[in-house]
């Protein structure tokens, strides 16, 4: 086991009052997993992203990586988020991979370039590796931010609806590109998402969250596709029933 | 004959298209304009011609006075603004710590921005005495309060994704502030310190008019306020063109050279 949620209890303070996440949500992800977390939005998914990342301390619960516990940020939990702008302005898109690279002193800059060039050619962008973020368009960012983190090859790679803010064609293409990338490489990837769609698609596991605060409700399997079960009822229905049964009672 | 999509404009279209050209254009009439004012006034001592103003120009800068009264004006310009930085540095340090010192900040900045630095200099004048104590000190208030204003709020404007990038990355804090919050604050730096600037450069002329020479030697403005008591109006303009010229050439060539080789060329412009 290579990740573990045990009893995650997140909150949140606003200007006036704390708010509660997620309670007491447990999960565990085995190396090479695709696991995903599926909930309508307020369900703390993505928060749950964040506490893995150490972002976000929780106030009760665990969360352990290798069977550590999970105390700060730290580049073998690499995050791809969903804003356009986590490419850092000022470098070219190969300058980027390679500062990740070299940043925490972890690579000398001839094999961080090395590898950089690796990793941009797996997602197609060699010919854009002396541009400057401002000149791509967001699903290229997309493309260089997940070329970035996977070129830090963590243990995990955390997706935080990375491919949300894009459009429908793109976004089909790219889920395509990180799957072939997975088969690829076998990497650990936890990903957040909203559409029932996209976790079928994505994910060999599904966990589902309900909202305010966040529990869990199920963990269902995927095999990638859309199968109807021996009743003949849809699995996206199936989720779908699950996450939303509490507003139909 | 096959229809013409395409058809180049008039030759005088297209330079009037051109904004250097037409500014050229601009700048020429003005000078005739001035010219010719000061020909048919033809009162050297309260407008002397433009001819007279350019050989007034040269000739203080062959014989050494006006590059010397540059010289010393730089020298005591960049006394002030470094040491302004260095305090906008401090008091931006401590606003990003705490809550408080943003505050403090915040109420620093609103209550000394409006006051203009000129103001100061009787009160600096008994302080630091007719040194160039008081001219720095006029300078330090110049610089200070916009520069920590801007850089203050280019920390704030960094966005919250590209922090937790920065700290993905396993960095060292002295690592997470020079590579990371510096270069992303550098819009907001930048820009107080083309308006710091801009400040500065005011102020200092004003006050060497005001109060401007120790040990036998003087700034820009000190050489505007001589000439003027020896009736010599000719060098009192060129002071003025120097002045403007200078003010230009930081303004238009070199901040512009470093906006375009960052901000710019980033995509970071504000």
């Amino acid at each position: 086991m290579l990740l573990q949620a045990i009893g995650v209890t997140l909150q949140y303070r606003t200007a006036d009052r704390v708010v509660t996440a997620t309670r007491d949500v447990s999960f565990s992800v085995d190396r090479s997993d695709r696991f995903v977390i599926l909930g309508p939005s307020g369900c703390g998914k993505s928060t749950i992203l964040k506490s893995v990342a150490g972002f976000v301390t929780p106030v009760a619960g665990r969360i352990l990586l290798n069977g550590a516990t999970v105390t700060r940020p730290g580049p073998d939990r690499v995050v791809v988020f969903q804003e356009f702008d986590q490419l850092l302005p000022w470098k070219t898109v190969i300058q980027n991979i390679m500062f990740a690279l070299t940043a925490g002193g972890r690579l000398p800059a001839s094999e961080a370039a090395a590898r950089a060039r690796h990793y941009l050619e797996k997602v197609k962008l060699t010919a854009s590796a002396d541009s400057f973020p401002h000149t791509l368009s967001g699903g290229m960012k997309q493309r260089v931010a997940i070329a970035r983190a996977m070129a830090m090859e963590p243990q995990v790679l955390l997706m935080d609806e990375p491919f949300a803010a894009l459009d429908a064609l793109t976004r089909t293409q790219m889920q395509e590109e990180l799957l072939q990338l997975w088969t690829d490489t076998k990497i650990t990837i936890l990903f957040v998402t909203h559409s029932i769609e996209e976790a079928i698609r994505i994910g060999n596991r599904i966990l589902l969250l309900s909202a305010h605060p966040g529990t869990v409700k199920a963990e269902i399997h995927s095999a990638g596709i859309d199968e109807a079960d021996v009743n003949g009822r849809l699995l996206s229905a199936r989720i779908h029933a699950q996450l939303f049964e509490d507003a139909n009672a | 004959m096959p229809e013409r999509l395409e058809q180049p404009l008039p030759t005088w279209r297209r330079l009037y298209e051109n904004g250097t050209v037409r500014k050229t254009v601009l700048l020429l009439v003005l000078a005739l304009m001035w010219e010719g004012y000061a020909r048919v006034l033809d009162n050297p001592l309260l407008f002397p011609t433009l001819t007279a103003t350019v050989s007034a120009l040269l000739a203080s800068t062959r014989s050494g006075e006006l590059p010397r009264a540059i010289a010393y004006t730089l020298t005591l310009l960049l006394e002030g603004y470094v040491l302004g930085l260095v305090c906008a540095a401090l008091l931006t340090a401590l606003a990003s710590v705490s809550k408080i010192g943003a505050d403090l900040l915040e109420m620093l900045t609103s209550m000394f921005n409006p006051l203009p630095s000129i103001a100061l200099l009787p009160l600096a004048l008994i302080w630091f005495g007719l040194g160039n104590g008081s001219i720095i000190f006029v300078l330090v208030h110049a610089v200070l309060w916009s520069v920590a204003l801007n850089t203050y709020a280019g920390f704030r404007a960094l966005s919250p994704t590209l922090r937790m990038v920065g700290q993905n990355y396993g960095l060292s804090s002295v690592g997470f502030i020079t590579k990371i919050l510096i270069p992303g604050a550098f819009p907001g730096i930048l820009t107080g310190l083309k308006v710091g600037w801009a400040f500065a450069w005011r102020t200092l002329i004003a006050a060497e008019l005001v109060f401007g020479v120790s040990s036998g030697s003087g700034g820009i403005g000190w050489f505007i306020f001589e000439h003027k008591n020896q009736l010599l109006i000719p060098e009192v303009f060129a002071g003025l063109l120097t002045v403007i010229l200078f003010g230009l050439f930081v303004e238009h060539v070199i901040f512009r050279t470093i906006e375009e080789r960052t901000v710019r060329r980033w995509g970071m412009q504000i």
